[in-house]
């Protein structure tokens, strides 16, 4: 079994503002999904998701503030799941709950070390 | 309760708390001897109760009887004068062994026993074996019957166990904070995995069953009678075994089949045993931080509560939890059990689909399950499948039933 990255990337700005109830569903919705993969034995790590600000660094004295200019989308979160290939483990982030808000998943094998 | 019943009945209760009691004020490493005069206590109550009658209160009696036989063993064997007396000597000032059967010594003593037992060295089986045979005064027949194993099999395990117990030497005395600490994971596991024994038998010999989940309750409860040992997990273990418990009478009809818990008498749950359950897991909760137990007591309690029009919703957020913690098969399939209670069979179909556990006969019974109703050929080939793969006459017997029932409407149709 090989270690795959999943990056859950989706554009902040075009999401919807959220009431509380929404809220709570979508967490429903991802605890549900990642739960799936638990179930199929496939989850290395549940990961995390991460805040919406961030500085991207060019060099030490050329720092910006995200998100940034050049792409809409930023990195919501990830997960690391096993699978034996690439496809495999493209086909477990099915029903990634990122879809629903346009946002994409990007599948990268680790390759450790 | 009969005469004939007695005697077996204080074995159970009193022999491991003899052999506590009597390790603890010598040596683990002697702890043949102990068990010999366990042994020739019991023997000794069988022989004089036959004549005298039983006496006004029978456990002080064993203790007396465990008490003098071990003064005369000692007075008469160097053994005592060339090993036990220095070791003595060197822990304390006691020239005199002093063998007490106050009940913070019997507590403490069986306390100091399972925490010797359950020695992360020594594997889960052979610590579950120890733990029955040691603690809870079973014998190898006894156990062999609760694993469905031959009594050689048991035997070579318990002697491999036993020898790492007595090699190891563990200082059963001085029970520090910081062992309690490095030990209770193992402790806990071994606790757990008892209960589950009994209450997931192999065996469909209930008396087995009962006896081992009343002893996993017991030697729990212990734990919860002492501040060192009483952490929040394992006030969430003891809550998870309360709620278990107040089933077990209504999991199996007279006939020693198995009843779904759809169909359970609920009037026949046991009512106290619950309430202790609730008691358990309050206390659980206020420790802070959520183990495992904690997911299955909680997952217990919504079981055992009325009707709650979200409960499978509360269940499945659980079991989601769970499953992230640790991945197992049976939490696997519940899980989706608990999927397809929110979200439909239709959609649950496709999450058990993907589990991938294709050589377990509850994968597939919970397949023929969900197909029930949506694919009625489709859900009789799964049944199949699971009673093919079925280990559990139990198991077979109520598939059979499903089997036959889908059979019927198909044939009424």
């Amino acid at each position: 079994m090989k270690e795959f990255l999943l990056i859950f990337r989706a554009d902040y700005k075009a999401m919807p503002q959220a009431s509380p109830e929404e809220m709570q569903a979508t967490t429903q919705r991802w605890m549900n999904w990642v739960a799936g993969i638990a179930a199929q034995g496939k989850l290395a790590d549940r990961g995390n998701r991460l805040v919406n600000t961030g500085k991207v660094l060019k060099d030490d004295t050329i720092v910006s503030d995200g998100p940034y200019a050049e792409i809409k989308e930023s990195i919501l979160g990830y997960s690391v799941v096993k699978a034996a290939s690439l496809e495999e483990a493209a086909k477990l982030a099915h029903g990634c709950p990122i879809f629903a808000v346009g946002g994409n998943v990007e599948v990268r094998e680790i390759n450790p070390l | 309760m009969q005469e004939t019943e007695l005697i077996p009945h204080l074995f159970r209760t009193e022999y491991g708390k003899i052999v506590a009691v009597l390790c603890n004020s010598f040596n683990l490493r002697h702890i043949e001897i102990a068990e010999d005069i366990a042994s020739e206590t019991f023997l000794k109550a069988s022989e004089i109760w036959g004549i005298k009658g039983v006496p006004e209160n029978p456990a002080a009696w064993l203790y007396t009887t465990a008490q003098n036989k071990s003064k005369d063993y000692f007075k008469h064997h160097s053994v005592f004068e060339n090993k036990i007396k220095e070791v003595l000597k060197s822990n304390d000032e006691r020239a005199e062994i002093d063998f007490e059967f106050s009940n913070e010594n019997i507590t403490d003593s069986q306390l100091a026993m399972i925490f010797s037992v359950c020695n992360p060295d020594i594997s889960n089986e052979a610590q579950i074996c120890l733990a029955l045979q040691i603690l809870c005064g079973f014998s190898v027949e006894e156990i062999a019957n609760a694993f469905l194993t031959k009594s050689e099999t048991i035997k070579k395990r318990l002697h491999r166990a036993r020898t790492m117990l007595r090699d190891n030497n563990f200082q059963i005395k001085n029970l520090n904070k910081e062992e309690i600490k490095s030990r209770q994971d193992s402790v806990l596991t071994t606790l757990y995995l008892l209960f589950n024994e009994g209450y997931f038998s192999k065996t469909n010999n209930q008396t087995i069953r009962k006896d081992l989940c009343s002893e996993a309750l017991r030697l729990a409860y212990i734990l919860t009678e002492n501040p060192l040992t009483n952490s929040s997990q394992t006030n969430a273990l003891l809550a998870l075994m309360c709620f278990q418990s107040s089933r077990l009478e209504a999991r199996i009809n007279e006939d020693g089949d198995a009843i779904l818990f759809d169909q359970q008498d609920k009037s026949l749950w046991n009512k106290e045993l619950i309430e202790k359950g609730n008691h358990y897991l309050i206390n659980a909760y206020e420790g802070g931080g959520i183990s495992k137990y904690h997911l299955e007591a909680t997952i217990a309690y919504w079981h055992t509560t009325p009707t709650d029009e979200n409960k499978w919703e509360h269940i499945l957020r659980l079991y989601n939890q769970l499953i992230l913690i640790e991945y197992s098969p049976v939490t696997a399939l519940n899980r989706t059990f608990a999927f397809a209670k929110v979200y439909g069979n239709e959609i649950g179909i496709k999450e058990a689909e993907k589990l991938n556990l294709e050589s377990n006969s509850h994968y597939y019974s919970l397949l023929g399950y969900l197909y029930s109703d949506i694919d009625d050929n489709k859900a009789i080939r799964h049944y199949e499948q699971a009673i093919a793969l079925s280990k559990s006459k139990t198991e077979m017997q109520t598939i059979t039933k499903e089997i036959q029932r889908l059979v019927e409407k198909k044939d009424n149709c």
